[in-house]
């Protein structure tokens, strides 16, 4: 424990802006990630464990599309699409068919995929680690805000990451679609009366939870050494989130995602040896004062 | 009256008689005698072989699989061949041990080659101890695993290298550029397990002892395996350190290489890797830090620069399209130990094995004795006289220059004065 270091960092400019930044960008690849398995729990009902391996295959598909074209766009969107296809293919032929069945059958579903996925990735792409690296045009020199650094890459990363929270919300506030998966969310017997074909966008709202996955490892992959079961600990943390933030709460999930990456950030200079510790710890609080999670609802 | 001739037929018949059954008794038993011989030998392998250091298991298996197939070419030990029994731990060190067990129970083997990381590493060697099996540690580097007396074991060997002989060298190594080149801020990065809490002081100790002032200004433990290293480099950035000492290894190596130069760590910054010098490694990082980076040699082909190395480095890649790596030596030198008492006893009996390697001289690619051997230190059953040495990473082939070698009579001396510091002698 060292709060004596915590407390200087609190009261300097340069590492309230570097931690600051750090636990801004956890927080912000968390989020595209638990958001998208929050949207599929509260719309679908399904508790999505596959949800880490999309994380971990858009990762890969970002590192094939980098070494075929050398461009980080073209890596971005084969990862973000490409789970999108496999998501659309996973619904269809498997999830459909336990929508509506007991959770744990959805989890062994789920958790059977998690073991082909990552052997498909072995056979694929080998047992080893592979590293994708930094994209040329994010090396150079980092910015220096108030003495803090701040890499040009995981200001891009932010921008990003916040332009796909603002395109989500966008959709589900301000869209007929958005509006129509809200619905359903709150009770698809009625949405699917009204004659709206509730299979297609079940599985649409599938593969949006799933892209967003995707897009989460295919950001990530430039700065991660990528392994077959690699989404295992970002899936433990999605969860982490959607209890914090409440099932089904896209802002709660925001909110809870920013709070995991700001007591990383803050925590790994005071509590370094107690970080997990910590984030587990604001897990029990939160179930113990407000079960439901702090912006609980089916879904906004 | 003749009682055999009214019976049982004459003499000759029950001759003819006779002969059948003990030629069908023969026949039924040589099948037996036959497969006895023709029976496998069945080496159990236990490591990692998925995750951020599968190139530990991956580049091992390939090497002993090298000397696994002459042997067998060679026709074996008197018929019999070797067969590996490979399982994966996954790098949980109650699987290791499960697996372990069940290799020495259930699957016939009675000698095992560990690859565990050091975590791993003390789980199988206590499933070894209360077994009649033999056990090669190829693959942990935690000095204690064989220096303590506690934990040694008539039946486990090791033919890793030791985190403290790298200690000691590199020390040395390092104190030298840094006292040349005036650095006194340090800080260092190591995983939080065995091994990176023993390597981090004994290096920093040898840094002190070649005379260089030390102030630590910052000290980073990341869990094992941990993906994202922002904190830790954000954390050593703050404390300006002039040089850096790091023990992470692997995947884990390269996310930290590839995150901490997005923040320019390195601007600056001497780095002194214990782990860097392997070639998966190596060409994997694409920007290498400015202010120097220095590294033991895992393995490289150019050292030790002999025609051995080249024509082992040669074969290995022609065979797997890669490089060997330091598991690569560690596990051939496990398999050469093993087949060389084979030959020696005769026989793949565990105890005879064992009795054999003591003190044997292993020939290796990367022995430095002046026949290419390595020796099995018969006090400890560990290997000393391995191509031990610290140099220049740079970021294209040969990938590491001006390597320093070590002076193994000062390293064993260094070694055995840290066995008494540490009450182990």
């Amino acid at each position: 424990m060292d709060i004596e270091a915590l407390g200087q960092c609190l009261s300097s400019a340069s590492c309230l802006v570097t931690q600051g930044m750090t636990g801004m960008i956890a927080g912000l690849l968390l989020f595209l990630v638990a958001s998208g398995l929050t949207l599929i729990f509260g719309v679908l009902g399904f508790v999505n464990f596959v949800h880490g391996s999309f994380y971990m295959i858009g990762a890969y598909f970002a590192y094939s599309a980098f070494q075929a074209t050398d461009s980080y766009v073209a890596a971005v969107v084969a990862g973000t699409l490409g789970v999108g296809l496999l998501a659309v293919v996973f619904e269809r032929f498997f999830a459909t068919r336990v929508y509506d069945k007991d959770h744990m059958l959805q989890i062994l579903l789920c958790y059977a995929f998690i073991l082909i996925f990552d052997d498909l990735v072995e056979v694929i792409w080998g047992n080893d680690f592979i590293s994708m690296g930094v994209p040329q045009q994010f090396v150079r020199d980092p910015y220096i805000i108030l003495g803090g650094v701040i890499p040009p890459l995981y200001v891009y990363l932010i921008g990003i990451s916040l332009l796909f929270a603002l395109a989500l919300s966008l959709l589900m506030w301000k869209t007929k679609l958005g509006k129509t998966i809200r619905a359903a969310a709150q009770n698809r017997d009625m949405v699917s009366a009204l004659g709206i074909n509730t299979t297609l966008l079940f599985t649409l709202v599938f593969a949006l939870g799933a892209i967003l996955a995707g897009a989460s490892g295919a950001l990530a992959a430039p700065v991660r050494s990528l392994t077959p079961g690699m989404g295992f600990d970002i899936l433990i943390e999605s969860f982490i989130v959607t209890v914090i933030g409440g099932m089904g709460s896209i802002v709660g999930g925001l909110v809870a995602s920013l709070l995991i990456g700001m007591v990383r950030s803050f925590g790994g200079i005071g509590f370094p040896l107690f970080t997990e510790g910590l984030i587990f710890m604001m897990t029990a609080t939160v179930l113990l004062l407000r079960p439901n999670g702090l912006f609980a609802r089916r879904a906004d | 009256m003749n009682d055999f001739s009214t019976t049982g037929g004459s003499r000759r018949d029950f001759l003819r008689k006779a002969s059948a059954v003990t030629g069908a008794a023969a026949l039924g038993g040589f099948p037996a005698i036959v497969s006895a011989q023709a029976k496998p030998i069945r080496i159990g392998l236990v490591g990692i072989m998925s995750g951020r250091v599968a190139q530990a298991l991956l580049s091992a298996q390939s090497a002993i699989s090298m000397d696994i197939d002459a042997f067998n070419k060679a026709g074996g030990l008197n018929g019999r061949m070797i067969e590996l029994v490979p399982h994966d731990s996954k790098g949980k060190p109650d699987d290791a041990a499960r697996y372990t067990r069940e290799m020495i129970n259930s699957e016939g083997c009675e000698i095992i080659l560990d690859f565990e990381g050091s975590s791993g590493s003390f789980a199988v060697h206590e499933v070894i101890r209360g077994s009649k099996a033999l056990c090669v540690h190829c693959g942990s580097e935690a000095a204690q695993l064989t220096a303590d007396p506690k934990l040694q074991i008539p039946n486990a060997f090791r033919t890793a290298r030791q985190s403290i002989h790298d200690s000691i060298v590199g020390g040395k190594f390092a104190a030298n550029i840094v006292k040349a080149k005036g650095l006194t801020r340090w800080a260092t990065i190591a995983s939080d397990y065995a091994y990176g809490r023993e390597a981090t002081p004994e290096f920093l100790y040898y840094v002190r002892a070649g005379g260089a002032k030390v102030d630590i200004v910052a000290e980073s433990w990341p869990k094992l395996f941990q993906p994202d290293y922002t904190e830790n480099i954000v954390k050593l950035q703050q404390a300006k350190p002039e040089a850096v000492f790091c023990g992470l290894w692997g995947g884990d190596l390269v996310a930290f290489m590839n995150q901490a130069n997005l923040f320019n760590l390195f601007n600056g910054v001497t780095l002194f890797s214990i782990h860097m010098g392997d070639y998966t490694t190596m060409t994997s990082i694409k920007n290498m830090p400015k202010g120097g980076l220095y590294s033991s040699n895992r393995y490289v082909r150019n050292f030790p620069d002999t025609p051995a190395n080249k024509a082992w480095s040669d074969e290995f890649q022609k065979k797997f399209k890669a490089l060997p790596t330091n598991w690569s030596w560690e596990g051939s030198t496990g398999m050469r130990a093993l087949i060389a008492a084979m030959r020696q006893t005769k026989s793949a009996d565990p105890l005879k094995l064992a009795e054999a390697m003591r003190g044997m001289q292993i020939q290796s690619p990367v022995g430095v004795q002046a026949n290419g051997t390595i020796t099995m230190r018969a006090k400890d059953q560990t290997v000393v006289d391995y191509a031990l040495g610290w140099g220049e990473v740079i970021p294209a082939d040969p990938y590491m220059v001006n390597i320093t070698a070590a002076n193994w009579r000062e390293v064993i001396a260094l070694e055995t004065e840290w066995k008494k510091r540490n009450g182990y002698i």
